[in-house]
C-alpha cells in the first residue's frame, strides 16, 4: 500500500542532490539543515518509534559526534576518519548505557535518556585540555576537499545528503529485519515479546546504538561545516525534542513520515522565523500543538483521511 | 518414562510473602500433569520461576538434565519451553499471523520469514484459525484469543508446554474443543502442564495431578487419589467439610 509512497519520496530525496547546481549559499544552507534533521528523526524513529522507547539522548549523541569528530579534524584526521569514529564511539557508548537504561520504561527512560546529554556537556566542559571547554573548539578550515566559500558550501551540502541515503538503506533494512520485527513486537508487548524468545535487552540496546551512531556522524559534519562548536551549541536540549516532533508531525513509527516530518518541520521553522522574530518560538509552539492535535497521526495520514472523509460523503 | 524436569526444593519469595515454598517436582517425557490448586496458591507464579520471569530465591530448575534455573525468559523459551498466559498477550497491531509467525521466527528454530509464515498457517489451521489470519489480534473475540495464544505457544516447537487457564472464560461447546485440542497436542508428543480450575477438564486429560497450596506441594498422584487425598479436601472445602465428608466415609 506504501510502496509507491515510498518510491516517490526515494525518488525525491535522489533528486534533493541535484540542489548545488541550481542553489544558492542560503538554499544549500537550509538543504543542509533539512538533511540534517532527516537523519535526526529518522535515526529516533528507530528507538522512538520502532521500539516504542522515547528517548530524549538525541542532543547526546549529537554532541558526543560533533566532539569525538571535532577534536580528531583539529588533530589532522580526515572526515571519513573523523565520522567512522564519532559513529562507532556512539554505537558503542550507546549499546552499553542501552543494557542500563533501556531497563526503565515510559517516562522514566525518559528522564534518564535527557540527563545523558547533560552529563556529557559538563564532561566536555571539564575536559578544558582536550575539548577547549565553555571557550569551544575550533575546527580548521580545509577539512572539506574544496578550497571555495560557495564549493565548501556544496560540499557539506552533499556530504550530509549521502548521510542521510545511508541512514535511510540502514534504517529500512533494519525494519524489514528480524531486528525490526522483534522491535514491533517489543513495542507493542515486551512480556510477550521474551516470552516468544525475543532477546529484548539485546534488541532494544541494538535500536538505542542505531539511533545514535548516524546523529553522531551528523554531528561531526555539523562540526566541520560550521567551524566553531561550544557545549550549549551542540548539546542544545532542542535536538532533543526537534527530532521527536518531527517524527510526530510526519507520523510516528513511519520512516517515510520521519523524513517528510523533518522537511515539513524546518519548513515551518524557517517561515515562522522569518516572519516573526522576536516571538518565533512562541509561534512555532504554538503551530506544533495545533498540527498535533489536528492531525495526530501525522502527515503520512492526510492521503487516508481524505479517502475516509470522501468515502462519507458519497 | 525418562525425566524431562525436575525442580529441586524451588522457592520464591516475594518480601514476606512465600508465594512458592520448597516445591520438589519430576516431570516425564509425554506427561500431561496437571497443576490445581485454590485461587493465590502459586501455580502462575510457580510457571513463571521455570520460564525466567522471576528467578527462584532458592532451589533449582533442571530442564533435561541442565541447569537453567538463571536463565532470562527468552532463553528458556528457544530451549523448548513454551507458554500461554492466563491474561491473553497478543500483538495487538500485528495480524494473527505474524503474531504467530513471530514465535516461530525467535524460538522455532526457523531461519527465514517465508518458513515462520509456513508453519504459521499450519498452526492456525489446528487451533481453527486459519480465517481470521489476515485480521489484527486486537479485533478476535477472547475464545479466539486464547487459542491465538496456543497457535503462537506451539509454534515455538516446543517441549515443554504450560497452559495457564486457557479454558477461563469459555463456554461449553469452546472448552470441548480446547480439549480435543489439548489432547492432539499430548499425543503429538508434547509434554503439558495444565494450570486449570474446571475440574471436568483436569480429570479427563491429565494422567497426574498435583496441588499447590500457600505456595507448597500437599497432594501428587493420579485423579481419583487426589480428589479424595483429605488435605485436598481441605484446602478447597475447609477442614470442617473434610471431617464431615471422612465422617460419613
Amino acid at each position: 500500500m506504501n510502496r509507491r509512497r515510498d518510491v516517490v519520496l526515494f525518488a525525491a530525496i535522489l533528486l534533493l542532490g541535484a540542489l548545488p547546481l541550481v542553489g544558492e549559499p542560503y538554499t544549500l544552507r537550509l538543504g543542509t539543515f533539512a538533511c540534517m534533521y532527516a537523519v535526526m528523526s529518522v535515526s529516533w524513529n528507530v528507538i522512538g518509534g520502532l521500539a516504542g522507547y522515547p528517548s530524549f539522548a538525541t542532543a547526546a549523541f549529537f554532541g558526543l559526534g560533533a566532539y569525538v569528530g571535532g577534536v580528531l579534524l583539529t588533530k589532522g584526521a580526515t572526515l571519513v576518519v573523523a565520522m567512522a569514529f564519532a559513529g562507532g564511539i556512539a554505537f558503542g557508548g550507546a549499546m552499553l548505557l542501552g543494557a542500563v537504561l533501556l531497563r526503565l520504561r515510559g517516562h522514566y527512560f525518559a528522564i534518564a535518556s535527557l540527563a545523558v546529554a547533560e552529563v556529557l556537556r559538563e564532561l566536555t566542559n571539564t575536559a578544558t585540555d582536550l575539548t577547549g571547554g565553555g571557550m569551544g573548539l575550533n575546527i580548521p578550515l580545509g577539512t572539506s576537499t574544496v578550497a571555495s566559500v560557495a564549493g565548501e558550501a556544496s560540499f557539506f551540502f552533499l556530504a550530509m545528503w549521502g548521510l542521510l541515503l545511508l541512514t535511510l538503506v540502514v534504517v529500512v533494512a533494519v525494519e524489514r529485519s528480524r531486528l525490526g520485527f522483534g522491535l514491533a513486537c517489543i513495542r507493542q508487548n515486551e512480556s510477550a515479546a521474551d516470552m516468544i524468545g525475543v532477546n529484548a535487552t539485546l534488541y532494544k540496546s541494538l535500536a538505542f546504538a542505531l539511533s545514535g551512531v548516524f546523529v553522531a556522524m551528523a554531528g561531526t559534519l555539523y562540526a566541520g561545516w560550521v567551524h566553531y562548536i561550544e557545549p550549549p551549541d551542540v548539546y542544545d536540549i532542542l535536538f532533543s525534542v526537534k527530532p521527536i516532533v518531527m517524527a510526530l508531525l510526519g507520523g510516528l513509527g513511519s520512516t517515510a513520515g520521519a523524513v517528510i516530518g523533518a522537511f515539513a518541520f524546518l519548513g515551518i521553522e524557517e517561515i515562522v522565523w522569518r516572519n516573526y522574530l522576536q516571538v518565533h518560538t512562541g509561534v512555532l509552539g504554538f503551530l506544533i500543538v495545533a498540527l498535533l492535535l489536528f492531525l495526530p497521526n501525522g502527515i503520512v495520514s492526510v492521503g487516508r483521511r481524505i479517502k475516509a472523509l470522501r468515502a462519507r460523503h458519497v | 518414562m525418562s525425566e524431562l524436569m525436575r525442580l529441586e526444593a524451588v522457592s520464591r519469595r516475594f518480601g514476606g510473602l512465600q508465594a512458592v515454598q520448597d516445591v520438589s517436582l519430576s516431570i516425564g517425557r509425554g506427561e500431561v500433569l496437571g497443576l490445581i490448586g485454590p485461587n493465590g496458591a502459586g501455580k502462575t507464579t510457580l510457571v513463571n520461576v521455570i520460564t525466567g520471569v522471576h528467578r527462584a530465591s532458592a532451589g533449582r530448575v533442571l530442564f533435561e538434565g541442565r541447569d537453567i534455573t538463571r536463565y532470562r525468559p527468552y532463553q528458556t523459551a528457544r530451549n523448548g519451553l513454551a507458554r500461554t498466559f492466563q491474561v491473553v498477550q497478543p500483538f495487538p497491531e500485528l495480524s494473527v499471523l505474524e503474531n504467530v509467525a513471530a514465535a516461530a521466527l525467535f524460538s522455532g528454530g526457523i531461519g527465514g520469514m517465508r518458513e515462520a509464515n509456513r508453519v504459521a498457517a499450519e498452526k492456525l489451521e489446528f487451533v481453527g484459525l486459519s480465517l481470521a489470519a489476515g485480521k489484527p489480534a486486537a479485533s478476535l473475540t477472547l475464545a479466539m484469543r486464547k487459542r491465538l495464544e496456543l497457535a503462537k505457544a506451539l509454534a515455538m516447537r516446543p517441549k515443554l508446554l504450560f497452559l495457564d487457564e486457557v479454558n477461563a472464560g469459555l463456554n461449553s461447546a469452546e472448552v470441548e474443543i480446547a480439549m480435543g485440542l489439548i489432547r492432539q497436542i499430548a499425543q503429538a508428543g508434547v509434554t503439558i502442564v495444565l494450570i486449570e480450575h474446571l475440574m471436568k477438564v483436569v480429570m479427563s486429560v491429565c494422567s497426574r495431578i498435583v496441588v499447590l497450596q500457600n505456595g507448597a506441594l500437599i497432594a501428587d498422584g493420579t485423579a481419583s487419589e487426589v480428589v479424595s487425598n483429605r488435605r485436598v479436601i481441605e484446602a478447597y472445602l475447609g477442614k470442617k467439610y473434610a471431617q464431615a465428608a471422612s465422617g460419613e466415609a
